[in-house]
């Protein structure tokens, strides 16, 4: 019977969630719910007919656990605030748009969608699933800004609501700019190549004769817009690199275009030839495609947050009279009195005056473990309160605090300047130089002898010598790369960071949430022997307590828990309570009266226990390192690993073990110490790149040549940087780097590739032995080929590395 | 032959029609978004509450 009661609840999932039911079963209306929170939102749609967002998709919900405070949107009423969110607003309607990460499933999009049916103040909502946002219009006469928040809160769709979303309208419109050039010139290249067939099946004189002319004029006047509009990108990019004295990729492109044109119009006009019209708008068409291929964008990642992306909107401040009131955070003065709740961000360095707060730093350090404060101590802005409501003094400004004044680096205000040294331009450097020199010598012997085969040698030269297969190649080898890193969860900002990472000689890693697992951290215990009905008796006190460590400890012991009896809890003390007929008492070395000569390593967390009054030791949680992570130090092949830590060298000796003895270790180091670090490296001309994972490696990341941020999870907040990486493939971080290399080294092939046939071409152009027949087919041929070389090397290249 | 030069204008008038297509299809914002109207027209459309007690005897 008993092993049958077990059985059943193990098998027992959250109707709503999905969650194994661990604690407790909630069940009603014949479901099972984990929590309370779960059950209520079921309820809540069952009661408005709703019940289709369970079949669309099974346990779609989000679990309902963390209870939320409906006061803490208070600051939603503020028409200030309210007036930075919205995007639209008349007499009638309101338009607004969220950002809700919550969302994952065609439930989902439903049940957003369907928002109508639980506020009839809501007019129309629309999801848009990719990027995770919700579009609402609503009629604040019926409803407010903050009930519909609230509204979408309960059904578990918290919006994510940060300052940035405060720092005035940022649209985040895709640009479409690319995708029309891309429509016009295939719309006229289609058109020109149709009216060039003629010339290609060689239709005969009569043909020609007769509709020459008119075909000639009417691909003159498609071409316009191609070389107007499309390829406008390819001239200014020329233009601009000559005007900061330097050669460029398009450069010769831009001269090899203009050369294809003018020799075209010239022989239309003059009925000398049919001209390379269609050659023209096809090159166009194809280099389009090659730019808009490398674009790839990930449309839930954003690569440029500050930390105003991830601080709250409001803040409770205390008034003299001990009224509650929510403010504006950028309105915070020195000297006011704040109310931090549970799950609540610390906006401000602040001064503790109130209650025990238990800071959550993973998002700035990725240190995992609630940090303990007493009254007194200062609170740094950026950790999350995990516990009881406390009230604090805030003593710097907000933009001012320890961890946000690192933005006012110089490095956060530099606009992104585009590295011109890459490969391309590189080569487009010398082939323009070869190419000149190969035209005027060939000009130069055939004026003496034949004025026109002169002229069209030379521009046969300038046509052929055009790099576009060069131009191909790049892109196409770069978006692969980029599409490969994607499928094994490394999202890289733009291709330019492919060349970057391949560059890269110099690698500094974050410790705490890098190098370490933010969310196992080991736990340990010191002390005398304890039984097993001992831990067993700790185990099921802890049990009882909500404290996030009594949870780690609670689930860090095997076996089962035993009836409670006279539990207690002394907030930021510790818990007692009897069990097995021992009576456990753990928390704090203070709270067990350990002495303090005892605590020496006071950095790190201990939880005390005693048993029947005596003390038997205590429990220390050490960080665990991830999975892999030596195979990951020992094959990165750079010339140099450091590590900067935020936190003391207690782990120094491991570290050592595992980057070896030449690594640089830094430890104590804060978040401006860390960026200078790295400004110090590229001083020395390394190509750095640094790994972190928290707000205080957002100075460092910035400063890199290649910062890659460490999430998790893709869609949680990380800081500005060129790299997004799954926590999961931390292990192939090494592969990552000698893909890039090796994507290099096919750039150089396919350019070698591309480099034969231009050889080819020029051998025969130079001697003016191309018909424009000939001419061509050869164009498109290359092109295509280049592209299919680039695409085929850098699949079968992943294949091999085994990404 | 001069319908030659008439069915080129028709054909060139016709794909200048589809290029305007495209382009306003672009910037109606037809193309911000490329999945969740895939997954919204799958969604039933609900009859409303009255209306469905009285459809559901009806089996499938």
């Amino acid at each position: 019977m008993a092993s049958n009661a077990a059985l059943k609840t193990e098998a027992q999932t959250c109707y709503h969630c999905g969650d194994k039911c661990v604690d407790e079963v909630v069940m009603a209306h014949a479901k099972s719910f984990c929590c309370t929170g779960c059950k209520n939102v079921y309820e809540l749609l069952e009661e408005n007919n709703l019940c289709t967002y369970y079949t669309l998709d099974s346990n779609p919900g989000i679990n309902g656990k963390r209870e939320v405070n409906d006061a803490r949107f208070a600051y939603l009423d503020d028409p200030g605030v309210e007036a930075q969110l919205i995007n639209f607003k008349n007499e009638s309607i309101c338009k607004v748009t969220f950002y809700t990460p919550q969302m994952h499933c065609s439930s989902c999009i439903w049940l957003l969608e369907n928002l109508y049916k639980l506020n009839p103040g809501v007019a129309e909502t629309t999801v848009n699933f990719l990027r995770k946002e919700v579009s609402l219009t609503f009629s604040h006469q019926k409803t407010s800004l903050r009930e519909v928040v609230q509204l979408l809160s309960r059904i578990g769709y918290e919006p994510a609501i940060t300052l940035a979303d405060t720092d005035g309208k940022k649209e985040k419109k895709r640009n479409f700019t690319l995708v029309y050039k891309l429509g016009v010139a295939g719309f006229c290249f289609g058109n020109v190549m149709l009216l060039a067939f003629p010339d290609y099946f060689a239709m005969g004189e009569e043909v020609q004769r007769d509709y020459g002319k008119f075909f000639g004029y009417l691909s003159i006047l498609l071409s316009l817009p191609v070389l107007l509009y499309s390829a406008k990108g390819f001239f200014q990019a020329a233009w601009q690199g000559l005007r900061q004295r330097m050669v460029n990729i398009d450069l010769p492109i831009a001269t090899g275009l203009v050369a294809l044109f003018l020799t075209s119009i010239y022989q239309i006009i003059t009925g000398t030839g049919p001209g390379y019209l269609d050659s023209f708008t096809g090159l166009v068409f194809f280099m389009l495609i090659g730019k808009y291929f490398q674009q790839k964008t990930y449309d839930t990642l954003s690569f440029d947050r500050d930390y105003t992306s991830y601080f709250p909107v409001a803040v409770t401040l205390l008034k003299e009279d001990g009224e509650e009131e929510s403010v504006p955070v950028r309105n915070l003065q020195v000297g006011n009195r704040i109310r931090i709740r549970n799950q609540e961000l610390i906006p401000a360095d602040a001064m503790l005056l109130r209650g025990t707060a238990m800071i959550d730093y993973s998002f700035v350090s990725g240190e995992s473990e609630p940090v303990e404060k007493v009254v007194g101590e200062v609170i740094y802005a950026g950790g999350r309160q995990m516990g009881e409501s406390v009230e604090l003094e805030v003593v710097k400004e907000v933009s001012q605090g320890y961890l946000t004044q690192l933005w006012n680096n110089s490095v956060f205000s530099k606009s992104e300047e585009h590295s011109m040294s890459t490969y391309a331009n590189e080569a487009g450097k010398w082939f323009i130089i070869v190419t000149l020199i190969v035209a005027a010598g060939s000009l130069a012997y055939w004026v003496p002898r034949d004025m026109t085969m002169a002229m069209r040698a030379f521009t046969s030269v300038l046509i052929i010598a055009c790099p576009c297969a060069l131009s191909l190649s790049t892109p196409f080898v770069h978006g692969n790369t980029l599409r490969i890193f994607g499928k094994n969860k490394f999202f890289l900002k733009n291709t330019a960071v492919v060349e970057t990472l391949a560059r890269i000689d110099t690698i500094v890693f974050d410790k705490t949430g890098t190098l370490t697992e933010p969310s196992a951290a080991e736990l340990s215990y010191k002390g005398k022997k304890l039984s097993p009905a001992q831990e067993q008796s700790i185990k099921s006190v802890l049990r009882h307590s909500t404290h996030p460590l009594s949870q780690r400890i609670f689930q860090g012991i095997a076996g089962a828990t035993a009836e409670v009896s006279d539990f207690e809890e002394y907030a930021g003390k510790g818990v007692a309570g009897e069990a097995n007929g021992m009576f456990v008492r753990a928390g704090s070395a203070a709270y067990l009266g350990v002495k303090a000569d005892d605590v020496q390593d006071a950095l790190k967390t201990r939880v005390y226990v005693s048993i029947d009054g005596v003390v038997l030791g205590f429990y220390t949680f050490q960080n665990v390192y991830r999975g892999g992570l030596q195979e990951v130090l020992q094959s990165l092949g750079a010339d140099k690993i450091a590590v900067l830590s935020g936190d003391n060298n207690h782990e120094e000796a491991r570290l050592r073990e595992l980057l070896g003895t030449e690594a640089e270790l830094n430890f104590n180091q804060s978040p401006v110490q860390k960026l200078e670090y790295i400004k110090q490296l590229k001083n020395q001309g390394r190509n750095v790149l640094m790994v972190g994972d928290g707000l205080n490696d957002a100075g460092a990341l910035k400063q890199s040549d290649a910062g890659i941020a460490l999430t998790n999870s893709v869609t949680n907040f990380s800081p500005s940087c060129d790299a997004i990486l799954d926590a999961s493939s931390f292990s192939r971080l090494s592969k990552f780097l000698a893909f890039s290399k090796k994507s290099m080294n096919i750039i150089l092939a396919s350019f070698a590739v591309s480099l034969v046939y231009n050889a080819v071409g020029l051998t025969l152009a130079v001697q003016g032995l191309f018909t424009p027949i000939i001419s061509a087919i050869l164009m498109p041929i290359s092109s295509i080929s280049v592209i299919l070389f680039a695409t085929i090397s850098v699949r079968l290249a992943a294949k091999k590395a085994g990404l | 032959m001069f319908i030659i030069f008439l069915l080129i204008g028709i054909s060139v008038t016709v794909a200048t029609g589809f290029l305007a297509a495209f382009l306003w299809a672009v910037k109606s914002g037809q193309y911000e978004d490329d999945y969740t109207p895939a997954v919204r027209m799958l969604f039933e459309n609900e009859p409303s509450k009255a209306t469905k007690h009285e459809a559901k005897p009806k089996p499938h």
